[in-house]
Parts: C-alpha cells; sequence; structure tokens
C-alpha cells in the first residue's frame, strides 16, 4: 500500500472540463460542487510570437482519486476520459520518476484517500 | 470480423456498448459503454476499445443521462388545441397523431399537390436519410432543405472536394486503423494547419479535436488560422490573425508563395492534376503585399506559413465549417484544397487522405427514396433549375416560396431534429411571421418542446434519444468520411418515445406501404446494410469492422469507379478548377471578394457599424440549440457571450459580464460580454443557439429566444454564386452596453 497521486501534463490539457463533468457523473455531485474543477491562465502575450495559455484542473477536498473505481481496476473517472490524454494515476513513487523527464507538468496528491 | 461484446453485466448493472448517433446531437459517434438499471441510465463512460475515440468523451456524453432522464423530456405526442405559440397542448396517442398527419398531408396533396410539403432538418447525423425517405416515398415531394442558407456546412465542401478530388480529403490522423497511432503505414504529419476551427471544442464532422493533441506530442508543427487566438493559437508554431471572411485570399496568398518559390510538388502536380497553369496565373496577383492589406495577416508570417507547410513533409490541414460559412464559401474551399493539390499532400500518410469507396454506397444516402419521385417532379425542387449543383432545396429560395408563394406555395413543414428559430435560420423574425401566416400544418419531431416547436407546431412528436433507440452509425451524406460503420443499441425507453426510424416507418406505412415494406425497424436496418454485406444483428455482433486501408489509391485504379487510374473526377485528375462550375459560365477557379457588409464593401455603413462580426463559434459542450436545460452544462454557460476584446471593450465602456447590445441595419439581440485578449480588437464573436428552457414558452416569450439570437443581425439571400455558403460569419455591427430599462 502507497500513496497515490494525480499528475497532469498541462503542456497539452486544452480545457474541455471532461475531468470535471466525468467526476460530478462519477459522484453524483450537484451543481455547485466539483470533485475537480480547471484553473485557466492566459491567453498572456509573451512576446510577437508566443503566448502563455494553460489550463490545469485541481482536485478539490471532494476529490477521493475515485477510490470505489479503482479498487475495481478502473483508473480514476477523470483519468479514463480525459481527451487529450494528459492525466496519470499513480503512486506517488511512479509519478515522481515521471515528473523528473517532464515539464509543464504538476502533481496533486489530494488529502482524501491516502492508500488505496 | 472478430466478434465483440456488446452486452452484459456488471454487478447489478446492465452494460451495452453503443454510440450516440444522435439526439442529443453529436458529429462524432463515439464508442460508449452505458451503465443501466431497471430502465434508468446509471453512466455513460467512454469505451476504451473504440479506436475512434479510444475511451474519451467529451462533456456532451458525460451529461447524457441527463438529457435521457430531463423532466422536460417530451414523453407524449401533443396536439395543438389554443391559436399557434399559445403554448397549450393536449396529450394524443400515436393513432391520432399519425391520423391527423396523414389526414393533412392528403388534404395538402390533393389542395396544393405534393410539392407543397417540405422536410427540414438540422445536423442531427441519422436524422437525414430518413426525413429524405419520408419526404420523397411517403409525401412525394422533392423538397427535403434545412433553413440553412445557402446550406452552409460541409454540404459545400463535400460537392466541391467531390468534383475536385471525387472524395472530400481529411487530415490524416491514423483514424483509418484500429491500431491508430502505432499502425506502421502511417505517418505523423510534419506539419499541421487548424484552420478556421478550434477542434478540440468543435469535434465535428466524424473528426475528434484530440488526435491533433496525439500528432502535436509526436512532434507535428502547427500552424493556426483563425480571427481569435484560441487555445490552439497558443500552441502554434505560426498564428495567422486574418480578418473574417478572408480565408480565400490567405489561401491565394501562401500558393503565390508555394508556386512562384517552386516549392510545389512537381511530380504530382505534372502526373495526377489538371488545371495547374490556371491556377498559377490567377495566385500571380495574390502577392504577400496585397493579401496583408485584405486579410491583416502580416506579409512575413504569411510567406513563413507558405513555407513551413510546403517544406513539410507530410503535411495535413484540418478545416471548420467557417471556410463555408461566408458568401465567398466555395471559393475559400476550393483554394484551400489547392494547397494539399500543389504540395502532393493527397492521399499520402500524413498528408490529407481519402475515405476509400468500402465506407461509401453501403447504405442509404440522404437521397433516400428520391427514386419514387415521378421525373417531373423532381424537376420542381425549389431552387433546381437556378441552381444545380445543390442538391435539396435551397433555403433561402424556401423563405420565398413560403412568404410569396413563390414559385409555388409551401404548406407543410416536417421539423425532424432542427430548431431553426433559435439556431440556423437567418432573420428568424421574418422566418417567424411567414409561418405564423403562411404555413398550414406543422409537425415538430424532437426531445425537447423547443422554441420552434412552441411557435409553430400542431402536432409535436418525441423522439427517443441515442440510448432508446436502435439504429446504425454511418450514414452518407456524399463522398465523406463518416467513420466506421457500427450499431447503435437500444438501452431504455423513456415514455412513449419512438425512433427516427420508427416513426418513419409507421406512418411510412400509412402513407405508401409499397415503399416500406419491412415489418419493423430490424428488418429496415438490414435493408439499409444490404449493399454492406450484413445485417444488424452481426453488425451488433462484430463490433467496429475496419476496412483495410490504402494510401495513394489513385496510383493503383481504386479511386475509380472504372478501375482506371486517378481521380473520380470529369478528367480523372485532382482539378485545381471546377468542370461543372466553368459549364455553368461561374468562375472555375478560386478567387477572392469582400463580404457583402465589410469594412471595405460598405465603408458609409461601416461608420456607422465599425466592428467585424462573427457568429457561431463552438462552446464547450454545447450541441447548437441543445443543452440549454442541462444544469451542468449551464452551470458551464449561465447566458451566450459575446468575446470582445479588452481595449475595445473599454471604448465603449463595456466590463466583463455586462449585457451588451450587439446590432447592426438587419437587427439586434443581447449577450454578455466576455472580454478576451486573444480576440482580435476590429472584431467580435458572438454565440449561436441561444434560448431559454426555464423562461415562459408561450407567445410573445418563446423561451427569451429572440432576445439573444445573433441570427437576427444576418440576413437570407445573400448565398454564393453556385448557391452555396453564406455569410454566417463575416458581417459587421456595433455594440452598446445594455441599461436596466432595456
Amino acid at each position: 500500500m502507497s500513496k497515490h497521486g494525480l499528475l497532469i501534463e498541462y503542456e497539452y490539457c486544452f480545457g474541455c472540463h471532461a475531468c470535471e463533468l466525468s467526476c460530478k457523473q462519477e459522484h453524483d455531485l450537484p451543481i455547485g460542487k466539483w470533485g475537480i474543477k480547471l484553473a485557466e491562465s492566459g491567453p498572456m502575450q509573451i512576446d510577437e510570437d508566443r503566448w502563455s495559455y494553460n489550463n490545469v484542473p485541481i482536485p478539490t477536498d471532494l476529490c477521493d482519486l475515485c477510490q470505489e473505481r479503482v479498487k475495481r481496476g478502473k483508473q480514476p473517472a477523470c483519468v479514463s476520459h480525459c481527451q487529450a490524454g494528459v492525466m496519470k494515476f499513480g503512486t506517488l513513487d511512479e509519478l515522481i520518476k515521471y515528473m523528473e523527464i517532464k515539464t509543464k507538468a504538476v502533481l496533486f496528491v489530494p488529502r482524501a484517500p491516502v492508500n488505496i | 470480423m472478430e466478434s465483440m461484446k456488446w452486452r452484459w453485466q456488471e454487478g447489478d448493472m446492465t452494460v451495452t456498448r453503443t454510440t450516440p448517433w444522435t439526439g442529443p446531437g453529436c458529429h462524432n459517434g463515439c464508442g460508449l459503454l452505458v451503465y443501466s438499471k431497471d430502465n434508468q441510465i446509471i453512466k455513460v463512460e467512454g469505451d476504451p476499445e473504440t479506436p475512434f475515440n479510444q475511451g474519451r468523451l467529451c462533456p456532451r456524453c458525460l451529461v447524457l443521462r441527463k438529457v435521457v432522464h430531463h423532466p422536460d423530456r417530451l414523453t407524449h405526442p401533443l396536439k395543438r388545441v389554443g391559436k399557434r405559440g399559445e403554448g397549450k397542448w393536449e396529450q394524443i396517442s400515436w393513432d391520432e397523431a399519425y391520423d391527423t398527419i396523414v389526414d393533412n398531408v392528403r388534404k395538402i396533396q390533393q389542395e396544393y399537390g405534393p410539392e407543397a410539403i417540405s422536410v427540414w432538418h438540422g445536423t442531427g447525423r441519422n436524422v437525414w436519410h430518413l426525413g429524405a425517405k419520408i419526404c420523397y416515398s411517403g409525401f412525394g415531394s422533392p423538397n427535403v432543405t434545412s433553413l440553412l442558407s445557402g446550406l452552409a456546412c460541409y454540404g459545400p465542401k463535400i460537392v466541391q472536394n467531390t468534383m475536385t478530388a471525387g472524395f472530400l480529403p481529411l487530415p490524416d490522423c491514423s483514424q483509418m486503423f484500429a491500431d491508430r497511432y502505432y499502425n506502421p503505414n502511417w505517418k505523423n504529419p510534419e506539419c499541421l494547419i487548424i484552420w478556421g476551427n478550434n477542434p478540440f471544442v468543435a469535434h465535428a464532422d466524424s473528426v475528434r479535436g484530440d488526435w491533433f493533441i496525439e500528432c502535436l506530442k509526436r512532434g507535428s508543427k502547427l500552424i493556426v488560422i483563425d480571427p481569435m487566438l484560441t487555445w490552439a493559437g497558443s500552441r502554434a508554431d505560426i498564428f495567422l490573425q486574418l480578418r473574417p471572411g478572408t480565408d480565400a485570399a490567405v489561401a491565394l496568398g501562401m500558393l503565390h508563395v508555394i508556386i512562384g518559390e517552386e516549392l510545389y510538388d512537381k511530380e504530382f502536380v505534372e502526373k495526377w492534376t489538371e488545371g495547374f497553369d490556371r491556377l498559377k496565373e490567377r495566385v500571380k496577383e495574390f502577392t504577400p503585399e496585397r493579401v496583408e492589406e485584405i486579410s491583416w495577416v502580416p506579409k512575413e508570417k504569411l510567406i513563413a506559413a507558405a513555407r513551413l507547410y510546403a517544406t513539410s513533409n507530410p503535411a495535413a490541414i484540418q478545416w471548420g465549417v467557417t471556410v463555408e460559412q461566408h458568401k465567398n464559401g466555395m471559393s475559400n474551399i476550393l483554394a484551400i484544397q489547392a494547397l494539399w493539390g500543389v504540395t502532393g499532400n493527397v492521399d499520402v500518410p500524413g498528408g490529407n487522405i481519402l475515405s476509400q469507396p468500402e465506407y461509401f454506397y453501403r447504405v442509404p444516402r440522404f437521397t433516400w427514396g428520391w427514386e419514387d419521385i415521378p421525373k417531373e417532379m423532381r424537376q420542381k425542387r425549389i431552387g433546381a433549375k437556378e441552381y444545380p449543383l445543390v442538391t435539396i432545396a435551397l433555403c433561402d429560395l424556401v423563405y420565398d416560396a413560403i412568404e410569396y408563394g413563390k414559385p409555388y406555395p409551401l404548406k407543410m413543414a416536417w421539423l425532424q431534429g432542427t430548431n431553426p428559430i433559435a439556431t440556423i435560420a437567418m432573420d428568424p423574425r421574418r422566418l417567424h411571421r411567414i409561418m405564423q401566416e403562411n404555413m398550414d400544418f406543422v409537425v415538430v419531431l424532437d426531445l425537447f418542446m423547443t422554441p420552434s416547436a412552441m411557435a409553430w407546431a400542431d402536432i409535436v412528436l418525441p423522439v427517443a434519444s441515442a440510448l432508446e433507440r436502435d439504429s446504425i452509425r454511418t450514414e452518407n451524406y456524399g463522398n465523406a468520411w463518416w467513420g466506421p460503420i457500427r450499431a447503435v443499441n437500444k438501452v431504455i425507453e423513456v415514455g412513449e418515445c419512438k425512433s427516427d426510424e420508427q416513426i418513419i416507418l409507421d406512418l411510412g406505412k400509412r402513407l405508401n406501404p409499397k415503399a416500406f415494406p419491412w415489418e419493423n425497424v430490424d428488418e429496415m436496418l438490414d435493408f439499409e446494410l444490404e449493399r454492406a454485406g450484413i445485417t444488424i444483428a452481426e453488425l451488433r455482433d462484430q463490433g467496429i469492422p475496419y476496412y483495410p486501408f490504402e494510401y495513394k489509391k489513385y496510383e493503383k485504379g481504386k479511386l475509380r469507379r472504372d478501375g482506371q487510374l486517378g481521380f473520380e473526377t470529369v478528367t480523372g485528375k485532382f482539378m485545381f478548377y471546377v468542370k461543372q462550375m466553368e459549364d455553368l459560365g461561374l468562375d472555375p477557379l478560386p478567387f477572392w471578394e469582400e463580404p457583402p457588409q465589410s469594412p471595405v464593401s460598405t465603408p458609409e455603413l461601416f461608420k456607422e457599424y465599425p466592428l467585424v462580426l462573427t457568429t457561431g463559434a463552438r462552446r464547450w459542450g454545447l450541441f447548437h440549440s441543445e443543452h440549454r436545460q442541462i444544469p451542468e452544462m449551464r452551470e458551464l454557460h449561465p447566458d451566450p457571450e459575446v468575446i470582445i476584446h479588452p481595449d475595445t471593450a473599454c471604448e465603449y465602456g463595456i466590463r466583463d459580464g455586462d449585457w451588451v447590445w450587439i446590432e447592426n441595419n438587419y437587427g439586434k439581440c443581447r449577450q454578455r460580454a466576455k472580454l478576451y485578449l486573444g480576440q482580435h480588437p476590429k472584431v467580435v464573436n458572438a454565440a449561436h443557439g441561444w434560448w431559454y428552457p426555464e423562461k415562459p414558452g408561450p407567445e410573445p416569450s418563446l423561451f427569451g429566444v429572440l432576445d439573444v439570437n445573433i441570427n437576427q443581425l444576418l440576413k437570407p439571400g445573400e448565398f454564393g454564386p453556385t448557391g452555396f455558403c453564406a455569410p454566417y460569419k463575416s458581417n459587421i455591427c456595433k455594440i452598446y452596453k445594455a441599461t436596466e430599462v432595456d
């Protein structure tokens, strides 16, 4: 049993809300409640040819990393449905190794479900 | 083909493998696993076994259960008992609904002739051939139509590319292979152009946006051509921010550079194309300097984009509906397709590929039932004589038929999966008035009571959603890719809703039993699949048949029906001009023309309306006028938004979130201001398809539709010379803050 997390390579997150809505469906969350929520930064013009424009989904305190689902051998709902294929679920050991070779990535360790 | 399980139990839930095709609307039909229990949808997940979407899903399917089980769903046939638009309805049986329809059809046929009956459709993907079948074989009328000016959505692209290449070329994102990006024959495009499209939001025309992400991850360079910097633009190596409606000029400018600098594929051009010298002559005048003046695109960037595209091998272009939503749309299409023509990126791995004949000729097309119409009646199709390239009744002339009875009156409308007062119709107030005044009998088939149903319907029929329907995914609306053929499998039932197939079959049997000989829907689907050589039962078990895909089919005699080498066109070559247009006395080469109303074509008017208006850009999760009653979607989009550059907003004293009027010489509407730095300061981008299901339905409210409908600023009749394409995305307007009195 080891600690788990959620890694997001946000270079290619295009902000489609699939993570938010798959989470709402999985956990039957009502309007106004979210298990994960997109944050948008930009667009901000850096120079003539470059823009900074990033989306990062952030797990809320309702996120339990889909404990029940994962026990059934599935990926968390947001990871399964992420259209850009930029979310990874795994143990911190493997995700940290992955972080070492990536840029524009962020690793979340939500509080709720520590051990799966 | 391997067999594939399509239904099983997981605990107390039944899992059904299917595809949402359609109602609610969708362009793609991704693979779904639907979890249900006791006639209730518990959840909808992406099917990881479907190569098309690989388990990924967009917001539309992730709220599908909320659509299916929404309390506002129509669940019984209704008949109008008050005045039109008064909102007084009485529940009736299906038998009474069918009897009423048959009585009215017979009455109108006798009084005005069958041609007075029209079938209207929207974007519902597996509805078109059914609407056609009931129109042609059931009503006996040649007038299938769509209230979209210039039929400015996909049809023009398909027709134009069928004339120039035989099929509609697609960016090759490995979609032809079940093993996708790992297929050894596929190459990743070295350069991708995304032209007038936000594929990540739109997921249009059986192309998923995330396929381009997979290409970018594998190293594709990206050129984005768009009036607004979207997220895609921020990831572009070169971003060309063009003035709306100047696409043809930009493409001709790129061709000027590519041909002038001899960066084109001489071997392909010489051996496989026709009309290159004429094209070369035409592009001479489109110097980068002149194109900059027309399009606002700096000449250095235009040159860089042309060089990057032409020197990348292979390179692919993805385009949006944008290119055809201008009066000059056919030229936009012709100019852009010349780019892949001159660079030889035709049907090569990682270029623009031609889907192959196995995907066509196999199931009924949108002409299903046409053979049942007598020859004299065919010629009565509205616009048939004036615009022979358009194969359905031309929308803009349909307005005149309803209003003035010219060339003859239209007295019955059958609206199947379309909500034109909220979505596609230009000048919706005119449409509303002439429908109220002149249309004798209106039937609307839909999932919900829409503003159009409320405003006009005499009979409303409740339609089964994609999860309540046995059907087939893949339609042949022309020589275009629609993805692998698949079974749509019914999961549950809601109220007395019936599928589009069932309704057409029931009614067809009453109107013309000979043309509807099938005992049930499965038999009808078997007929539809006859040429594909399988039955619906076999298709369900087979899962997702992928046919072997070959590149460079023109070198192998695999594109033409006669088996010869080359393309299925009039000359057997890839065409840089359109012979069929030349024969009609039209300019057969791509040309540049200003939009009907623009800073250049109407400079005086532009002083009063000093912003360029573009409409209809897709918003996350919303499909045209659908989804406005789904709480999760409204949580994302409470109101329609007009996207304005902050400097422009500041000039007019507008803050983020303010209600603003958008107005021009044709009309006005209100939307909320969204300030956005990626917008061009001279352009505003208004949302389409809005109405408020929570507001009163009866007149004069009509769910608030005319308060916010941007199409009030657009005028029908401004379509292009072929009859195709119309300026949905290139007009002018002014904006000002709405006061509390408004």
